[in-house]
């Protein structure tokens, strides 16, 4: 079970710390834990462990396509290996042996892209991945998730490990908003609610959770009772959340640092066209590339931030019938 | 098996391969009968495999990274047991377990998905490595073909297996100098494919890949270099010993009827009583 903190704060310590530190527990915990990476084990601050571990952590040099066609190949050995580069690197780069040598063949590979979206900030537009999960989606038997906070990131890589098949981690290696409690558990494939509200659900992701919970703020002001649901896996899709959400508050927006076409927005008005009449919006890169600049202008840039999403949900409350 | 049993062994393969792809009537002749004598001599003699248990933990595996070349391997599979002669009659068929490409999910003896050109590079690798970090004792054996190392991941495979020093991972390349669209000098040349391999820091041996005691020698001569990748370059014929596809330019993918099927077979038999009969 997970609890939600009272009040948003920033981490005091960045993601990339905790995925150093769980997949070295993970792996002094199971021999078959194999961490393997393409000439970024310093920007993921794995370069410690690859130190004091070489016999269990691989540095393929830039070869993006070979160090998954290897990930595919040790799994068939029946190890468990997690691979890393940058979401970009990680799924348009390897495309091709993501679908064959992973998951056609049916083998057991976690891979891992960092600085997902506009995390990327000043390596701009070319290190942007704002494709990463609509290509990922595309790939049968894949499951996608994006862990929002420190304490979701150390439960979903450990039952990530424990769950056969293949995974794409969705990873912001720098300080999160904490929105979960310590301790905190999660169900892959299930949305966290995490505020109440009975005139619009939220769906968000990532960096737009703690967004949308802003925008819940500002739309209080105004008497708008907003539901913010953190779906954290975007495949598979939880269906049965959205329709619930759906016929209970009529509305609903989805908030994500991706484009708006095959990402979380896009799984969502899937699930509501084939079951539920109800006006949706979503939120994210209006089908566009990324660019250089910091968070904050990023943001705006994209449309991302809370008052982009409490303009969506006026908007679309304003589309319901009678 | 002996050279003579090797020999009947890899005419029985092409035979069972030509079978395969009848019933379609279409399929990839070509590099089927070229790697029919690596077929023999790995199923025949080389490798530790068990067809009554394909996943048998310190079994050897084979990685057919040209995976178009699936029904001479599903030749050697059902010769060797794995399944039914009679169900290598369901080739290409919706539902059978043994499509153009060599898939893992489906069928028993086949330890690895491939089909996307120059992945099977990258797979080996993985299995070789995840074998030697589990302890076993076993090779893995890696067939690769021509066109397909113009594929940028063979050479990023070359780089990292060397760089792992993978001395268990024994590698092949079906050199029948021809890919698709015709002679590999034509479009995109290997040159000195052999040296450039060494250049990688493999171990790097040319041979006749038509000629089975020349194949054994290599593997054993492989085995004994340490802390190496190696590399058996096989100098190939595509098409060879089919009647109706040896002698013809354009001979990677091919329909053919029941004429040219039975004047192959009735070649290969023909070949088979010269081999008994110590002719050949």
């Amino acid at each position: 079970m997970y609890q939600v903190e009272e009040k948003i704060s920033a981490e005091k310590q960045e993601m990339r710390a905790v995925f150093a530190k769980v997949i070295d527990e993970m792996a002094k915990e199971d021999d078959r834990v194999i961490y393997m990476d393409c000439d970024l084990m310093n920007s993921i601050g794995m370069a410690k462990y690859w130190k004091e571990h070489p016999d269990k952590a691989v540095n393929c040099g830039i070869q993006e396509a070979n160090m998954i066609g290897a990930a595919a190949g040790m799994s068939a050995t029946g190890l468990i290996p997690f691979t890393h580069t940058f979401g970009t690197f990680a799924t348009r780069r390897v495309m091709d042996q993501v679908y064959v040598s992973a998951a056609y063949a049916g083998l057991n590979v976690k891979i891992i892209g960092s600085d997902p979206g506009i995390t990327a900030t000043l390596n701009g537009g070319t290190h942007m991945p704002l494709e990463d999960i609509g290509m990922m989606r595309c790939i049968p038997e894949v499951t996608i998730v994006e862990p929002t906070d420190c304490t979701m990131l150390a439960d979903i890589l450990r039952k990530a490990k424990d769950t056969y098949g293949v995974f794409y981690i969705r990873l912001s290696r720098k300080k999160a908003d904490k929105i979960y409690k310590d301790g905190s558990e999660f169900e892959i494939g299930k949305a966290a609610k995490i505020r109440e509200g009975k005139d619009v659900t939220i769906f968000a992701t990532g960096i737009c959770v703690s967004e949308a919970l802003k925008a819940a703020e500002l739309l209080e002001k105004e008497g708008i009772q907003a539901a913010v649901s953190n779906m954290f896996t975007i495949k598979p899709i939880d269906k049965e959340t959205v329709i619930q959400a759906a016929k209970e508050t009529g509305a609903i927006v989805t908030a994500e640092n991706h484009n708006i076409i095959n990402g979380l927005g896009s799984a969502v008005a899937e699930v509501l066209a084939e079951n539920v009449c109800c006006p949706m919006e979503r939120i994210g890169a209006k089908d566009r590339f990324g660019e250089v600049g910091d968070m904050e202008y990023l943001k705006k840039a994209m449309g991302m931030t809370a008052e982009d999403i409490a303009s969506a949900v006026k908007r679309t409350i304003a589309r319901k019938e009678g | 098996m002996n050279a003579k049993e090797l020999n009947i062994f890899a005419a029985q393969i092409r035979r069972a391969a030509l079978r395969a792809i009848k019933k379609v009537g279409a399929g990839h002749v070509g590099g089927s009968m070229s790697m029919a004598e690596l077929m023999a001599v790995l199923y025949g003699d080389v490798m530790k495999i068990d067809p009554a248990n394909p996943k048998m933990e310190d079994r050897d595996w084979l990685i057919v990274s040209k995976g178009h070349c699936g029904p001479a391997v599903y030749g050697a599979l059902a010769l060797k047991g794995y399944f039914d002669v009679e169900e290598l009659d369901t080739v290409n068929r919706g539902g059978t377990r043994l499509p153009s490409h060599c898939d893992m999910k489906r069928t028993p003896g086949i330890d690895m998905s491939t089909g996307s050109l120059g992945q099977g590079m990258s797979t080996a690798i993985g299995a070789a490595w995840g074998s030697r970090y589990q302890k076993r004792d076993n090779y893995i054996y890696l067939v690769l073909g021509d066109g397909e190392s113009e594929e940028g991941q063979v050479w990023e495979g070359a780089l990292f297996a060397a760089q792992q020093k993978l001395d268990h991972l024994i590698a092949f390349i079906d050199f029948n100098k021809k890919q698709l669209d015709g002679f590999l000098t034509d479009i995109c040349d290997l040159g000195d494919i052999r040296k450039k391999f060494e250049d990688f820091g493999w171990d790097a041996k040319e041979v006749d890949g038509h000629d089975v005691e020349a194949l054994e020698k290599a593997i054993e001569d492989a085995k004994k270099v340490q802390g190496r990748p190696h590399m058996i370059v096989m100098n190939t014929i595509k098409g060879k010993d089919c009647t109706f596809a040896e002698d013809v330019l354009y001979n990677h993918h091919m329909s053919f009827n029941q004429e040219d099927y039975e004047a192959a077979i009735a070649a290969l038999d023909e070949k088979i009583d010269r081999i008994k009969a110590g002719e050949v």
